[in-house]
């Protein structure tokens, strides 16, 4: 029988930061740094608006998704194949992660040294009503990302390892995953206004690379 | 077994249409070319967990600039229907070869549904479709297809069928 979840996990967010717990908006924007040094693909919803807080509306070197669940690091990892020579960084969520686990074998399974996942962790699927995710029952993604041969792999719980997270996403001479724990509260939505047609963002991404 | 000519024909007309990126969830039909994409130092040939994963990676390729193709079988078509939405919504060029099983003489009964089923599931998410019966159909189709894919932003499907293939000789392709 699945274990049980004590109710007050269930169907809404935390009200507030328990001491000690990361906010996702600032954290993400704090390792995040100067986005231009990536071409970033982003998980749907928190993880979207995490970037897009960060970055500003409509950015040429961003492209989010709104939906395809699931697709964000094997996006991300063709665009790196792609662009070799351009730091490619996934931010995604757990759930979002979740969906394709098996993309991180297929990641470990090759060399892709300009590859970096930066996994957002909230614990909850907070799009659908904050059910609890798989990794408040217990599953660790950085484990799951070592095992699946990724060389490069940090759990981030406080401010004081952010640098070395800046860092490493920048700096790491192989695929790199970054599991960001952050507090189950609800960032809101973005006020700014995002293109919504998504061939929109794939030509302006494709354009800015000059590519044909 | 030499490599069959249509299997040879098949890898060049993908590196005549710039293909340099393979992805594929392992098949006999496709292990020779699957072999050749691995003898080319110019061609990167990735295994994936899921097909799913492999419309994605040829999505995000795409996004940089790069043409590749994904080798599959028909069991594995349903495994891909979800991920066709990202590149139906997003109009990104998909090409996909799949070996049909399910059909012309298959002995394994669980092959059936979704070999029967997959032009259908394919069509429902958008894709154009070629079916090729002959080996001289194949090389053609796979340049065309290419060109319908990569110049008109379409998602496009080439089903090599089982007629094609030899049901009796399946494993055979693979020595």
């Amino acid at each position: 029988m699945a274990k049980k979840i004590t109710k007050k996990h269930v169907s809404k967010p935390n009200a507030k930061l328990k001491a000690g717990e990361l906010e996702r908006r600032k954290a993400t924007k704090a390792i995040l740094g100067d986005t231009d040094d990536f071409l970033i693909v982003t998980g749907l919803a928190g993880a979207k608006d995490d970037v897009l807080n960060a970055t500003g509306a409509n950015p040429s070197n961003v492209f989010p998704l709104s939906g395809a669940m699931g697709a964000a690091c094997s996006i991300g990892l063709g665009l790196a194949l792609a662009q070799p020579d351009k730091t490619v960084l996934v931010v995604t969520g757990e759930g979002e992660l979740l969906m394709n686990v098996g993309t991180l074998a297929a990641i470990g399974a090759m060399e892709v040294p300009n590859l970096r996942i930066l996994c957002i962790d909230n614990q909850r699927y907070g799009e659908t009503g904050w059910q609890p995710s798989h990794t408040l029952r217990g599953v660790d993604l950085a484990k799951m990302a070592e095992g699946a041969n990724i060389k490069s792999v940090r759990t981030v719980t406080k401010q004081s390892q952010f640098k070395e997270a800046r860092e490493l996403l920048r700096n790491a001479n192989s695929s790199t995953f970054i599991l960001l724990k952050v507090a189950a509260t609800d960032p809101g939505k973005l006020a700014m206004p995002a293109e919504r047609d998504a061939s929109v963002w794939k030509t302006r991404f494709r354009d800015a690379l000059g590519v044909v | 077994m030499e490599v069959i000519k249509w299997q040879k024909e098949t890898f060049s007309a993908l590196r005549r249409q710039g293909i340099d990126l393979v992805c594929h969830v392992p098949d006999a039909g496709h292990a020779k070319v699957i072999e050749m994409c691995e003898a080319d130092n110019e061609v990167d040939c990735i295994t994936c967990t899921s097909e799913e994963e492999g419309i994605h990676m040829l999505s995000g390729a795409w996004l940089g600039g790069r043409r590749g193709a994904m080798l599959l079988q028909s069991s594995g078509v349903g495994n891909i229907i979800n991920a066709l939405a990202m590149p139906n919504t997003c109009r990104i060029p998909i090409l996909i070869i799949v070996t049909m099983r399910g059909e012309y003489g298959e002995f394994n009964p669980w092959q059936v549904p979704m070999g029967q089923g997959t032009p259908a599931c394919l069509e429902a998410m958008g894709m154009r479709l070629y079916r090729a019966e002959e080996p001289t159909q194949v090389a053609p189709a796979v340049e065309n297809m290419a060109r319908l894919a990569f110049d008109s932003q379409q998602l496009c499907a080439i089903l090599l069928s089982q007629k094609l293939l030899g049901a009796k000789d399946f494993r055979e392709l693979a020595k």
